[in-house]
């Protein structure tokens, strides 16, 4: 055991100065450490800091680029932008989802559907995705939101532009609509641009399948902002770069006309340019709005939108598809002339053609009739006879080469092409071969043979023109197009043909053009839709069980410059629904005055123009229950 | 002593004085410029406060040393007395309280203990024999003076107080000589309970301080926010700073804090490491006030408490720096004379009164008759 040492005062005085002197050491060298960390950061890390703190203070956003606009052969608008407030929810942010849009909907008195919408919509968005709440606002509803943002996060009004198509539903199935970025789309190209509020792309239509030209290059604004996300003030803006503008070959003139003569029916009218091939209009009845579409669709719309049997959502130009009926009948003549078919030999009509044991009627008894009467009168005993003697597989190729069951190679989302049938295709399709009534009914536009209204009016073009006519949509300078097969003389016989439908004792004289020097030929076509059964022709009954109603032309007579076709869906015949809308259209197109009045006199009666008739619609529709749309209906 | 300077004027302490008024004058200035280029709300209360809390530590200075030795005990039983009067006021009000509000100001008993353990355990050691100091009689009162206010402010919970307490109490004990196996022993259980403690000692909120310091990218946004912010704000002032009033991580509110905690990181993207050089200059100059006070006591009691209370303020001072530059977790500590904040100056100005008294009052050697 050791003494315990003793410790005196001297002792801890000494023990305190030296401990006294460590602890101030400490002192330094703690104050060394933090200034030589300063100086790091401040000096060697100076540039990495400078930028952060830049990118604090300055909040860059995205300026959507305003898409390019539609315009026709002549300048005229088809789809423009327009200035407008919007307002928008960015889901990530959004803090009281309910209360929020309580608020908004108070503030910008918006509907229960697009309550409704919004709620829908939110569900489904994903994180930054801008939901639309309303755009086209006026700019004391745009700032009743503007002030109150601090108390709404995740609300995002802007000043931006919005789409607008000046023809509305005229242009529906043309143009398409636009619409704010699917999640699909976003995830497979997480471009931040997709998800600025206010930015649209193409849904359907011209706007989805040229979206790369009428896209555009966004701009940015940058504005210094504090951490709560008030805006200080506005630093530079570099400003968007717009969308190409795109011509279109439409005369929108005439396809806004041909749209609202289709009045009440469901058809399509197609309008070619004898000359180039040019689509001067392609308008298909009746059809949703792009305007209001592209804002996001209501429950109601959509449910007015399904419930119509006119089938609003389908382009009937490009994909409705019918049985061409009487219509190819000129086609089956160039044919019949092309396999040595004298013209002047004569067919005699009783009524009805015997094949074995079945009987294929006629509408009348023509007596004897040559091909150009045979046109005229739509005399089916003649083609039955000479189709027959030359065989289908000797017409099919000519169908083709006027377009028949023909891919264009046109900017649109989906086109369907028909079928033009021959032996070969019905032993490819159904392992069977082909029969002589098949023959007798495809030659007069039955039976196998389908083809789309867009189709059509090339054919008539073709015939017309003499020329293989190529379809565009899109203005260009191209070569003059090349003849087709046949000989100068055989066109005249079948125009001729043609020329008498309407100007002569044909099945189209009423719709004679009431215009002097320009006469238009045509042929009917009147589409069975089911089998004959009886005594019912299919010209009464449900509306979905009468004939179609098809009509070719081509004006004028003696230097064709238009070819068209007009179907109407359940018209119950060609002469009676089609001929009178192909006679106005092709009316209004040298003389427009003429056309208005019989236009403003039918659309009296049928309860106003195409905006009043679906605002009245929409009004009958509200309050009824509705299931929700699709996110994206065309899809 | 024929000065044209009356002597009551003369004797005061400039020294201290020019520096507390360097460091509240550059102090006030960041805060006026914080504040958009106004004294309000917070540049002007903070000069006028420390006007009030200099007279009060020149009043504290006249005052002698006996005095402060013969209130330590008392004044720590007081305070523990209102630690507990805290806690049950805390407790009926339903939640934690710090503070007792006496109406024209509150107090904040666990921020005055910080200086009074300075004082308790220099009173201690100085009545404690030398020949008993390698002991275990130093041992146990010292322990039961730091655990009795310690527990008491850690079920508030206030962490910071009770490592605070440690840190003036340990500084005290080491200076008076307590045998430095014990130093070594306490480092060494640190290093070991630590762990323990963050697992099951630390509320959420605690442990999520310490990952965040740990690592604190990993929450930009969120906790790691404040440390993020005020190293953005010292790196992006560079050397010389954006100058006066153009600071945007303080004026666009990117920084938190910014006239409180992180003023350090306010005045540096103004002033750059220049104005950071400067305040720790002052503080340099502080420090060594405070220990040559220290060393020219007279007085055991004299030496300790000048040195602990000086170690108390450099305690405030390391904490605050090393969490504004990241080196240090968050911790709720102001910048001493620099932050805005009336408690805190309030304690630095007690200390600061006392190493004064004591700079005014070296006293006798022991042993020797006064």
């Amino acid at each position: 055991m050791k003494v315990e040492k003793q410790v005196t005062s001297g002792q801890l005085d000494f023990t305190f100065t030296r401990r006294a002197v460590f602890v101030g050491g400490v002192q330094a060298a703690i104050g060394a450490t933090v200034a030589a960390r300063m100086s790091y950061i401040a000096v060697a890390d100076n540039e990495k800091y400078k930028l952060l703190a830049e990118s604090n203070r300055v909040n860059l956003t995205i300026i959507p680029p305003r898409r390019g606009w539609f315009i026709d052969r002549y300048g005229k608008p088809i789809a423009t932008n327009r200035a407008d407030f919007r307002v928008d929810i960015i889901p990530d942010r959004l803090v009281r989802k309910d209360e929020t849009i309580a608020t908004l909907a108070q503030l910008l008195t918006l509907s229960s559907d697009d309550v409704d919408r919004i709620n829908r919509e939110l569900k489904q968005a994903q994180g930054f995705q801008p939901v639309q709440v309303a755009d086209g606002l006026d700019y004391e509803r745009f700032a009743a939101v503007s002030v109150r943002l601090p108390d709404l996060p995740g609300v995002s009004p802007r000043q931006g532009y919005s789409r607008f198509y000046p023809s509305g539903a005229a242009v529906g199935h043309l143009i398409g609509y636009v619409g704010t970025v699917s999640a699909e789309e976003y995830q497979k190209n997480k471009n931040p641009l997709l998800i600025t509020p206010g930015f649209k792309v193409g849904k359907d239509g011209l706007e989805k399948t040229l979206e790369d030209r009428l896209q555009g290059e966004p701009g940015a604004k940058r504005t210094e902002v504090t951490a709560r996300g008030k805006i200080v003030r506005e630093l530079t803006t570099r400003p968007d770069i717009p969308g190409k503008p795109v011509q279109l070959t439409i005369d929108i003139d005439l396809h806004n006309y041909a749209a609202r003569r289709l009045g009440l029916e469901s058809g399509s009218v197609v309008v070619f340019d004898c000359l180039t091939g040019d689509i001067l209009t392609m308008a298909s009845m009746p059809c949703y709005d792009p305007n209001s579409f592209s804002d996001g669709i209501g429950r109601i719309e959509w449910k007015m939108l399904n419930s119509d049997d006119h089938i609003p959502m389908l382009n009937k130009a490009l994909q409705g598809l019918y049985p061409p009926g009487s219509t190819l009948k000129p086609m089956a003549g160039l044919a019949m002339l092309k396999h040595g078919v004298d013209p002047e030999e004569t067919v005699t009509c009783g009524g009805g053609y015997r094949l074995g044991n079945r009987v294929f009627k006629c509408l009348g008894r023509h007596g004897p009739v040559n091909m150009a009467t045979a046109i005229m009168k739509s005399c089916n005993t003649y083609f039955y006879s000479i189709g027959r003697r030359i065989g289908y597989d000797n017409i099919a190729p000519i169908a083709r080469e006027l377009g028949l069951g023909q891919e264009f190679p046109l900017p649109f989302p989906s086109q369907r092409y028909g079928t033009v049938p021959d032996s070969e295709w019905k032993m490819r399709k159904f392992g069977q071969k082909w029969t002589e009534s098949d023959t007798l009914n495809a030659v007069i536009g039955q039976g196998y043979i389908i083809s789309s209204p867009f189709q059509l009016g090339l054919m008539a073009a073709r015939i017309a023109s003499g020329r293989n006519l190529l379809p565009e949509i899109i203005k260009k300078n191209r070569a003059a197009p090349t003849l087709l097969s046949f000989p100068q003389e055989h066109l005249d016989v079948v125009r001729k043909g043609m020329d008498l439908v309407v100007n002569g004792a044909g099945t189209a004289v009423r719709s004679r053009l009431q215009l002097e020097n320009i006469a238009m030929a045509g042929k009917t076509g009147t589409a069975q839709v089911r089998r004959i059964e009886g005594a019912q022709r299919g010209q009464s009954g449900a509306w979905k069980y009468r004939d179609h109603g098809l009509f070719v032309c081509f004006a004028p007579v003696d230097q064709p410059r238009y070819g068209a076709a007009v179907v109407i869906e359940h018209g119950m015949g060609g002469a009676r629904a089609a001929a009178p809308i192909a006679k106005d259209v092709l009316t209004f197109l040298y003389d427009r005055e003429q056309a208005m009045k019989s236009l403003e006199a039918l659309e009296a009666g049928w309860g106003g123009n195409i905006e009043q008739r679906m605002a009245a619609k929409y009004a009958a529709f509200q309050g009824q229950p509705a299931d929700p749309p699709p996110l994206d209906p065309t899809g | 002593m024929n000065s044209v300077v009356p002597a009551p004027i003369a004797t005061l302490p400039w020294r201290v004085i020019f520096i507390l008024t360097a460091l509240v004058g550059f102090g006030a200035t960041v805060l006026y410029s914080a504040a958009g280029g106004h004294l309000e709300p917070w540049a002007g209360k903070h000069v006028a406060r420390f006007l009030v809390l200099l007279a009060m530590a020149i009043v504290m200075s006249r005052l002698r040393m006996e005095f402060w030795k013969s209130i330590t005990f008392p004044l720590y039983l007081a305070l523990i007395f209102l630690l507990i009067v805290v806690e049950f006021l805390g407790f009926v009000g339903g939640g934690s309280q710090r503070w007792i509000n006496l109406g024209i100001i509150t107090l904040q008993p666990s921020e005055l203990m910080k200086p009074v353990m300075v004082l308790a355990a220099a009173w201690f050691f100085d009545r404690l024999p030398p020949n008993r100091i390698n002991g275990i009689d130093a041992i146990w009162p010292i322990a039961a003076l730091l655990v009795i206010p310690s527990a008491l402010v850690v079920i508030q919970p206030d962490f910071d107080a009770a490592i605070a307490y440690a840190f003036g109490l340990g500084v005290v004990a080491f200076l008076a000589g307590l045998p430095l196996i014990y130093f070594i022993g306490a480092a060494a259980a640190v290093a070991i309970l630590a762990p323990l403690v963050y697992f099951f000692g630390m509320k959420p909120y605690q442990q999520d301080r310490v990952l965040i310091f740990l690592n604190p990218e990993n929450d930009p946004l969120g906790a790691g926010y404040h440390i993020t912010q005020s190293k953005i704000a010292i790196g992006s002032g560079g050397i010389f700073g954006k100058g006066f009033g153009n600071g945007t991580q303080s004026h666009l509110d990117y920084l938190p804090e910014g006239h409180t905690d992180f003023v350090f990181a306010t005045m540096a993207e103004e002033w750059g490491i220049v104005g950071g050089f400067f305040i720790l200059g002052l503080y340099v100059l502080l420090m060594r006030w405070g220990l040559t006070v220290a060393m020219e006591s007279k007085t055991r009691y004299g030496q300790l408490v000048a040195s602990g209370l000086t170690c108390t303020i450099f305690f405030y001072i390391m904490i605050n720096l090393l969490m504004v530059v990241g080196l240090a977790p968050v911790a709720g500590i102001p910048l001493p004379f620099v932050s805005h904040g009336g408690s805190s100056m309030l304690t630095m100005m007690i200390c600061v009164g006392i190493i004064m008294s004591i700079e005014r009052h070296p006293g006798a050697k022991r042993g020797q008759f006064s």
